[in-house]
């Protein structure tokens, strides 16, 4: 059975980023930055990724990582989550830098790049929209809309009819779009036949790509767990200091009440996104069926909580200055993110034998 | 003394768990013998006093001792039917009873030849449960002061219990009764020992949504208690009853669950072999809780793996409510996935079960028998307010009962 607690050295983790973000990337300092051309904190990446190590995490020690795991990148996206950082650390240190292991043993430019991005000196990022699932064919168009974080890329992935390429951003058209998400930009991304460095044939390719967009789906449910825990605490923060008609509004039961059901479900998106994590990082053969659980588990509940968190704000919930609208866009677009729930269960469906009805002929004449 | 102790403690455990086997072979030996052996062996509850079960070993090395019995095909004392004896009355009994009354109760407790059944809940105090109303008061055991001291000074019990299992079969109860009224309610209730076979108790069978009578209505007559029977001091009953609900709750969560271990395993078979009896509605909320099932089990695992670290968290107050919640929502989509079966039930006929298997039966009999679970053991609705409360710090609710005196509250 998988272990799903956090180990001392996952408790330092967190509190070290936890600190860096508080101290560089508040969600005043969010706030700040979301309307201008790039909400990315400066000379955050560089501390995070780079000072830290947080971008090497999942790449092993001879190929230029930190040769940690799931488990360790886990706890740093639920910060990452708890703060609604812009970061690109889900796109290039979780699906890019998987979507290159997977294809490190044969790929000599393939291990190449991974270093450069455990080091956190080159950010990647595949160029597939962000709800691209991990149960379905890459699109081989040359242009490619939605793609997360492809505006603070160095080099984008690219899926091309025959394989997988790594394209300098410089000679690609990336056009931002306006998400739904301010902390995740989205850009259409257009590349041109033959440009950038062929890493592996369609085969292989779209194996590494599936095993990304699996890793990036696993891991998402924790920086959905994070999102929810701070969704959580700020509205218990605050219905203890609101006073309405002479009380505290946390006092109301039908709050109350509210608020106990989101802790439920918290602890439940807890233990679904440690076994995700866990299941990732040991190789496990259940891996596809947990985290096809955590993320139709953790994405629902992480909605849940962004949706109580402004409700139960009452009207300054509805204000741009305070921080709850940026986790609710953030949660609804993860909801979409990397396979949405019902994508998840169907899979599910499949992998644990509940198949659909057949097709029966309704009103036949 | 120090930590180094341990492994010694778990092969004297091993080793003192083998003398037993060996002098009171399984094959050959009374259940009731071997089951009194273990007790008198220490090997009952290791953690508790030695003398009374136990050899004041550390908790979890009763694995060990289980363990090794298990695999000897060595019987066992039915938990299940004697779990409140076991889970909730000597708890009780060990913190709060005299010397005479450990060694009194707790071994025919423990082997089962004693059932207990508890006392608590009246038909006006449920989830209020420290409003019950059922009055002790001082016997008058005759005309002089002696013959009352020579009487113990005892009790006289008198009002009504309900939701009672085992009280048709239990020879002890514990109990709790109002015996000040003049104080605010929590302060003027004592804890007692009730002995089932006193001429004042009568218990009446309750029949239930289900058709099956699992609980009991208690009518307690004029019983006699002797003082010597009282767990704690008189108006301190409350304090002692938390160690019992305490326990309560505790018993939830050891066990480890396969995938699709609990109900959802029964939709999810009958949807596998019953083609026929699919739909996309059903597909789609099968798949919901087959998600939430799965996510229930993980986090009891997750809890299990915090109890064996010594991290013990707030996750077991998680269970129940998750418990109840799916239970409800599986049972309800099982009767709606067997269609013209699902409207069928197995037999009405009045039962009296001995244990409760949640799982077993029809259908039908499953989705009204989960409806209990959201009641029993402290509603969904209290169970929320003690999370706000006690896990998110939420300010309770205000309270217009605090230092009213029981008998000036409103009933």
């Amino acid at each position: 059975m998988s272990d799903l607690l956090y180990s001392e050295t996952e408790d330092d983790l967190r509190a070290a980023v936890r600190a860096l973000l508080a101290d560089r990337a508040g969600h005043q300092a969010v706030l700040a930055r979301i309307e201008t051309d790039s909400p990315y904190v400066p000379g955050l990446w560089k501390a995070l990724a780079g000072d830290m190590g947080a971008a090497g995490l999942l790449v092993p020690e001879k190929l230029g990582g930190q040769g940690a795991s799931h488990r360790e990148a886990a706890v740093v996206l639920e910060e990452l989550g708890r703060a609604v950082t812009p970061a690109p650390y889900l796109t290039s240190a979780v699906v890019a830098t998987e979507t290159l292991l997977a294809l490190a043993g044969e790929s000599v430019p393939a291990a190449e790049l991974l270093a450069e991005l455990a080091s956190g000196r080159t950010v990647a990022v595949l160029a597939v929209p962000l709800p691209a699932s991990p149960y379905a064919e890459p699109s081989t168009a040359p242009s490619v809309t939605g793609v997360a974080d492809a505006g603070a890329a160095d080099l984008l992935l690219v899926s091309r009819a025959d394989g997988l390429y790594a394209v300098p951003a410089a000679e690609a058209t990336v056009e931002p779009q306006t998400p739904l998400d301010l902390t995740r930009p989205l850009a259409k991304v257009t590349t041109e036949a033959g440009s950038g460095t062929r890493l592996a044939g369609p085969d292989e390719a779209a194996a590494a790509i599936r095993s990304g967009l699996l890793a990036g789906a696993g891991l998402l449910a924790s920086e959905q767990l994070g999102l929810a825990e701070w969704c959580l605490e700020e509205t218990v923060r605050h219905t203890r200091e609101r006073h309405q008609f002479n009380r505290p509004v946390g006092s109301f039961q039908a709050l109350k009440h509210r608020m106990a059901q989101l802790w439920l479900d918290v602890v439940g998106a807890r233990a679904a996104a440690r076994a995700a994590a866990d299941a990732l990082a040991t190789g496990s053969p259940d891996a596809p069926l947990t985290v096809a659980v955590a993320q139709a588990y953790c994405s629902k509940v992480a909605v849940r909580a962004a949706e109580e968190c402004v409700q139960l704000h009452g009207g300054i919930g509805m204000t741009w200055e305070h921080p709850a609208h940026l986790a609710l866009k953030r949660a609804k677009s993860d909801q979409l993110a990397l396979g949405s729930a019902g994508r998840h269960q169907d899979a599910i469906a499949a992998l644990v034998d509940l198949p659909a009805p057949t097709a029966e002929v309704i009103g036949a004449r | 003394m120090t930590d180094t102790h341990r492994p010694t403690d778990a092969e004297r455990l091993r080793a003192l768990t083998r003398k037993l086997l060996t002098d009171h072979p399984p094959a050959t030996t009374d259940r009731t013998d071997f089951l009194r052996a273990r007790f008198d062996a220490g090997l009952a509850w290791v953690h508790y006093p030695v003398g009374l079960g136990g050899l004041a070993a550390p908790r979890a090395l009763q694995a060990v001792v289980d363990t090794e019995l298990a695999a000897a095909g060595a019987p066992d004392n039915d938990p299940r039917r004697i779990g409140i004896g076991l889970g909730m009355a000597a708890p009780t009994l060990l913190a709060y009873g005299s010397d005479e009354v450990k060694r009194r109760f707790l071994r025919p407790l423990w082997v089962g030849e004693e059932v207990w059944c508890q006392l608590f809940s009246e038909p006006g105090a449920g989830s209020d449960l420290a409003a019950l109303g059922t009055r002790a008061v001082r016997a008058r055991g005759g005309t002089s002061r002696s013959s009352e001291a020579e009487s113990g000074g005892g009790w006289v019990v008198d009002g009504q219990k309900v939701w009672t299992s085992s009280a048709h079969v239990a020879r002890w109860a514990i109990l709790i009764a109002r015996t000040d009224p003049d104080v605010p309610k929590h302060r003027g209730i004592t804890y007692f020992v009730c002995d089932m076979t006193d001429p004042g108790v009568e218990v009446r069978p309750l029949r239930q949504i289900t058709g099956e009578a699992e609980f009991n209505e208690v009518f307690l007559t004029g019983v006699r208690i002797p003082d010597a029977h009282r767990l704690g001091e008189v108006g301190d009953g409350w304090r002692v009853a938390q160690t019992t609900l305490m326990n309560e709750r505790v018993s939830i969560g050891g066990a480890r669950i396969p995938r699709e271990g609990g109900m959802i395993g029964k939709a999810a078979a009958t949807w596998r072999e019953r083609p026929e009896l699919r739909t996309h509605d059903l597909h789609r909320r099968l798949l919901d809780l087959w998600v939430d099932a799965e996510v229930a089990r993980l986090t009891g695992e997750r809890l299990r793996q915090q109890l064996v670290a010594g991290q013990p968290g707030p996750e077991g107050s998680a269970m129940k409510l998750g418990f109840a919640r799916l239970n409800q929502a599986i049972s309800g989509l099982e009767v709606e996935l067997l269609g013209e079966e699902g409207l069928l039930y197995g037999e009405w006929e009045m039962r009296r079960p001995d244990l409760v298997d949640f799982t077993g039966r029809d259908a039908g009999y499953r989705y009204l028998r989960s409806k209990g679970n959201s009641i029993e053991g402290g509603t969904t609705e209290v169970l929320l307010n003690i999370v706000a409360e006690r896990v998110l710090g939420l300010p309770s609710e205000p309270r217009n009962d605090k230092d009213v005196a029981w008998k000036d509250l409103s009933r």
